[in-house]
């Protein structure tokens, strides 16, 4: 999932990549750099994903090398976009683009299965996103402060992981500003607690 | 055109050919409720919810349908899964708690209405598709939430089911508390609800809410313009 704030975005992504119930990766990273403040949320299968995330990184740096200077968080996802859109009978993958630039600060963008492109201030995504819409739904407001979303990004993973089979492991969250990016592990003893989980 | 128990009775206008009167598609189609329900417990009661949206493949056939039934006085049971089955089962296992209370010469105790339900749900689970969530006042437990998804038994503390469910099981796990007042339960159930109708489409409508504790069970029907709102609206 990603959360816009004032001044950057928040990501985060669990760690499990599965191979029917087999857990062939623990700690996985599913939050992959494009470019120096631009992430994007891998979801669906691995192979796709990680294939257009590397296609997509050498297209932004050859465009980026044009320009002079850095791109847009709007160019990552359209190229993500086209190449979900074109290809979209092959592949399987689930996108969320996020990340800082100049012109419009932090902004996140969702590329769901099928190809759409749309501008969110908060998106989930992946098989655990259906528990946790009812929560998001109600604990985003807008105007938050980079911790209240650290703090609500935590949370709202930690719910889908309790409840989907397919999410577990650590919360990896990361944090893209102007400053740069800051990357964060939260280890399985270490997540909030809730009364019922 | 009538629909009643889940049965769909077409009054057919004189047709001249198939082309001029086409037979519409939810016709045909099985009537579910694809639905949001939910019970929770507070000190003294339980509290039932659910929404009120009937569908039959991508038409709504009811818009205003209570999903929450009356089994005895102080014990509901909240429907989903397809409407036929559920209203069945509702309607055989009130009839035998009726039978049931009158040999006891007692109220009869939400751990038995639910029992009568489970043994219907897993004695016919190949031919149901119905979850129903049990919940009521008893003397002897005081308020009692029993989930009987597909024959089996379980008290929890709360039950949320249906095709809405999915969405708020992030919400119901984060914001249920033990030792909630009568109050704080019952906003949670039309939060829960709304954020489950907001995001389901299988689920709308109004929020139907029935209180019950040692008194009695209060209905109530919450409408969409009273729904709290959130943040994207």
């Amino acid at each position: 999932m990603a959360v816009e704030f004032d001044g950057g975005v928040v990501m985060g992504a669990d760690s499990r990549t599965t191979t029917g119930a087999y857990i062939a990766n623990r700690v996985t990273d599913k939050l992959t750099p494009i470019h120096d403040r631009i992430f994007c949320c891998r979801s669906g299968s691995a192979a796709d994903t990680q294939a257009i995330a590397d296609a997509v990184t050498y297209q932004l740096g050859f465009h980026s090398i044009e320009l002079d200077e850095a791109p847009l968080v709007q160019t990552a996802a359209s190229l993500f976009r086209d190449m979900c859109y074109r290809y979209r009978e092959e592949l399987m993958a689930g996108i969320i683009v996020a990340g800082w630039d100049k012109r419009r600060g932090g902004q996140v963008y969702t590329v769901p299965v099928g190809g759409m492109m749309t501008r969110q201030p908060v998106s989930v995504g992946g098989s655990g996103s259906s528990y946790i819409y009812g929560y998001v739904d109600s604990n985003y407001k807008a105007g938050m402060s980079k911790e209240e979303c650290l703090k609500f990004t935590a949370g709202a993973l930690t719910l889908a992981m309790e409840r989907d089979g397919s999410s577990g492991g650590v919360v990896r969250l990361a944090v893209i500003s102007e400053q740069g990016v800051e990357r964060q592990v939260i280890l399985g003893n270490q997540l909030p607690k809730f009364s019922t989980v | 055109m009538q629909v009643c128990t889940g049965q769909v009775v077409a009054f057919q206008p004189f047709k001249m050919s198939e082309e001029l009167f086409p037979e519409p598609e939810w016709l045909s189609e099985e009537v579910k409720t694809g639905t949001t329900i939910i019970a929770v417990t507070f000190d003294g009661g339980v509290v039932l919810g659910s929404d009120s949206r009937v569908s039959a493949g991508e038409s709504v056939v009811n818009r205003v349908m209570n999903k929450l039934s009356p089994l005895h006085d102080k014990i509901y049971c909240a429907l989903s899964g397809s409407a036929a089955d559920a209203q069945t089962i509702a309607e055989i296992v009130n009839y035998q708690l009726d039978v049931h209370s009158i040999e006891v010469e007692d109220d009869p105790l939400v751990c038995s209405a639910a029992t009568l339900v489970k043994n219907i749900s897993y004695k016919y689970k190949e031919e149901l598709s119905a979850h129903l969530i049990v919940a009521g006042w008893d003397r002897k437990k005081g308020g009692q939430v029993y989930a009987t998804l597909s024959g089996l038994l379980t008290r929890q503390p709360f039950a949320i089911g249906g095709s809405g469910s999915f969405y708020i099981h992030g919400f119901v796990d984060a914001e249920y508390r033990k030792n909630m007042t009568k109050r704080e339960c019952q906003e949670f159930v039309v939060n829960a609800l709304t954020l489950a109708m907001g995001r389901d489409g299988s689920s709308g409508g109004v929020a139907y809410v029935v209180t019950i504790d040692k008194d009695g069970a209060e209905e109530k029907c919450v409408l969409g313009n009273e729904l709290p709102k959130f943040f994207d609206q």
